[in-house]
């Protein structure tokens, strides 16, 4: 009987175990799932972005690089036809300006994405439900691209008109190390 | 003569192959009667499952530490270590997870397996349960067959779980990528079906390595070398056929 009972225990604690992971995995790992885990302490700030790239909720939020806190939502304004970010900030963060300046920025060259914040010159601070007026869009590579290669075109055009090879080969050369990037 | 022998082991590799295909279709009949001695079901789970829980959750703490460092080491050559968290789910949910745990499953409990049921061949248990009119393919291995297919699922599940921390562990705590990215990017790059994938995979590992152990068990030679080399086999066997089906279902999936 009593080598019975460590059985049933030891097989029930293996079930339970295994089926912990396989809910953790299914609920946890993919976006769509839902997440539990409790709120954070901390306060809410939200921004609007023309364009946020591919930042996602639980991008961290810094400040001269320095983690601040973490996007907590994203979720598009179909009056304004912008995104609207919420961030949480720690807590002990509470001196931030009101008129900071939020960008989003890219770890690496080709990493995710964050926000970056850049102090304003203001008294007042950032409290729960403040509002971020300056914002920057994400940089996206292929508009910088297309942008690059469009001045280069008219910028070669021109050259070959006026001075030929001599001026068209640096700029096919920076044309390469950007191209390369 | 040269002839003759190829031929032979072409004949007998025919036979083993029919023999284990038979064998599952007796297990498969043999498993839902099976079901109505949960009791016997319950001891090859726990033999199976929880007896392997240590094992399987410090290899797979290792395996997710050791893919910490070097997903690390490459992505920051490319300057992109955010996408560890990506590499190392993925890595572990498609692959790692379900290789590694089959691998130490045939090698922890597929032996355990052949040699227990090779032992009750070698000392004539099977045949007295026959004589007594109790079908040893019902209480014997149907239920230690079934234990290992049920076991095998949760096993890498769990393995997944801790491989993910153990490359949390590494890449937060020792490398200084961000928590919140190594989760977010983990979170934005995994689906359910990469999920679903290593669960598949598994559960064919499970019905491979436990339908090999059983196997192997239930036709060894009746000798103490026979338990021996069947044992061996099993290993074998089972690490040959998990690779090799994992290769299949990869491009099954992909």
């Amino acid at each position: 009987m009593r080598a019975n009972r460590t059985l049933e225990i030891g097989t029930g604690l293996f079930v339970l175990l295994g089926f912990a992971a396989l809910l953790f995995l299914t609920t946890q790992l993919p976006a769509s799932g839902l997440k539990l885990g409790g709120a954070k302490a901390g306060y809410h700030v939200t921004a609007e972005f023309d364009d946020v790239g591919d930042l996602r909720v639980g991008s961290p939020v810094t400040m001269s690089g320095v983690r601040l806190g973490e996007v907590s939502a994203i979720r598009f304004d179909p009056k304004s036809f912008k995104a609207v970010v919420t961030m949480r900030i720690d807590p002990q963060y509470n001196q931030i300006p009101e008129d900071s300046f939020a960008s989003i920025q890219t770890q690496g060259l080709l990493g995710g994405k964050y926000i970056g914040l850049s102090p304003g010159g203001s008294d007042t601070f950032l409290k729960n439900g403040s509002h971020i007026d300056q914002t920057q869009s994400a940089i996206v590579l292929e508009s910088l691209i297309n942008k690059f290669f469009a001045n280069y075109a008219s910028s070669r055009g021109s050259g070959e008109g006026s001075a030929g090879d001599g001026q068209g080969k640096p700029t096919d050369n920076s044309g390469k190390a950007e191209s390369h990037k | 003569m040269n002839n003759g022998a190829r031929n032979n082991y072409l004949l007998e590799g025919l036979r083993r192959l029919g023999s284990v295909a038979l064998f599952l279709l007796q297990l498969l009949a043999q498993s839902l009667p099976a079901f109505a001695r949960p009791d016997l079901l319950l001891k090859q789970i726990y033999n199976a499952g929880a007896r392997s829980l240590i094992i399987i959750m410090l290899s797979g703490l290792f395996v997710g530490m050791v893919l910490g460092l070097q997903g690390y080491d490459l992505l920051q050559r490319f300057g992109s270590e955010e996408a560890l968290g990506t590499a190392a789910a993925l890595g572990l949910l498609r692959e790692l997870a379900p290789v590694i745990t089959a691998l130490l499953f045939a090698g922890r409990a597929g032996t355990a397996l052949t040699s227990e049921i090779g032992l009750m061949r070698a000392t004539d248990q099977l045949t007295a349960m026959e004589i007594m009119a109790v079908d040893p393919l019902r209480y014997v291995a149907a239920p230690r067959f079934l234990g290992g297919l049920i076991a095998m699922p949760l096993l890498t599940a769990i393995f997944s779980v801790i491989g993910l921390y153990g490359a949390q562990l590494v890449g937060v705590q020792l490398m200084g990528v961000d928590k919140g990215v190594f989760w977010s990017q983990t979170q934005g790059s995994v689906g359910l079906h990469d999920i679903s994938e290593g669960m598949v995979k598994s559960v064919v590992f499970g019905v491979a390595c436990s339908l090999i152990a059983v196997h192997e068990g239930y036709h060894s030679e009746p000798t103490a070398e026979g338990v021996g080399l069947a044992t061996t086999r099993t290993v074998v066997a089972s690490s040959v056929m998990i690779l090799l089906l994992d290769y299949v279902l990869t491009a099954a999936f992909l």
